[in-house]
């Protein structure tokens, strides 16, 4: 890997709950290409896999990228839902706003955002309600 | 224990990956109708034992790294999830137990169960 970062994006559909996970499963394996360690690929995909979820059912769609430096990777989930109200509230384990239908089908339980900070070294949110919100979370490589 | 003689301990049919079955070594699982939980709380290399059948049940199981899905109460995972099962070779199996006695035979074998940080275990 050079000394410019490599940065891969995708766009996620509305309302396509079929294809959630597809852009994750392309950071997976871009990562696992690029001879990441498997633990940080791990919790690279969780991470990916939940803002991408994340994005699809309340965003409304958005917009997923990941960054992979020479010692840690990043990936941001932006979408312009109706943003969050309250995060601390959205960061407690358990706590949901997701449909029936999205709970039928066993997520919207309140983990993702837990999930994501769990997974990750550093995570940000930034939201505004009416306009949207824009997560980040970085991961540093063993070592570093 | 070969993921071959999991599915026969608990009398699973094998709905895909059957040449595979003795490849894949299982030594602890997980079992939950929750993929949140099943994100947060799965070791790799587990079992996943699941009642629910959409795609993303292999897609969650992907990501973690787990190497095959049980699905129990007699459930058949959705033609999209089975196509995606035989893109990334991991085997599907079917068991007609419940989810309690599936797990039940599984950790009298000797399964173990996953990590769980907050019991200390």
């Amino acid at each position: 890997m050079g000394q410019e970062p490599y940065v891969e994006e995708y766009t996620i559909q509305a309302g396509d709950f079929t294809s959630i996970g597809e852009a994750s499963t392309k950071f997976r394996a871009t990562l696992k290409m690029l001879g990441i360690p498997s633990e940080v690929v791990r919790r690279a995909a969780v991470v990916a896999y939940e803002a991408e979820m994340n994005a699809m059912i309340h965003g409304g769609g958005g917009t997923l990228r990941m960054t992979v430096a020479s010692d840690h990777l990043e990936i941001m989930a932006a979408d312009q839902g109706p943003g969050i109200p309250d995060v601390a509230l959205a960061m407690q384990e358990g706590y949901s706003t997701a449909s029936d239908e999205i709970r039928e089908l066993g997520f919207g339980a309140g983990m993702g955002l837990p999930n994501i900070e769990r997974n990750s070294d550093r995570m940000n949110i930034e939201t505004e309600v009416g306009t949207g919100t824009v997560l980040t979370a970085r991961i540093d490589f063993p070592g570093q | 224990m070969k993921l071959r003689d999991v599915a026969q301990s608990i009398r699973a049919e094998v709905l895909y990956g059957e040449e595979l079955l003795d490849t894949i070594d299982i030594e602890c699982a997980y079992g939950a109708d929750l993929m949140s939980d099943v994100l947060a709380f799965a070791r790799p290399g587990s079992l996943l034992l699941t009642g629910l059948t959409n795609i993303q049940i292999v897609r969650t199981a992907q990501m973690l790294d787990l190497p095959a899905v049980v699905f129990v109460r007699g459930k058949k995972p959705q033609e999209a999830a089975v196509k995606l099962a035989s893109q990334i070779k991991m085997p599907l199996l079917l068991c007609q137990m419940s989810m309690f006695e599936t797990c039940g035979i599984l950790f009298a074998k000797g399964i173990l169960p996953c990590h769980i940080p907050d019991r200390g275990v």
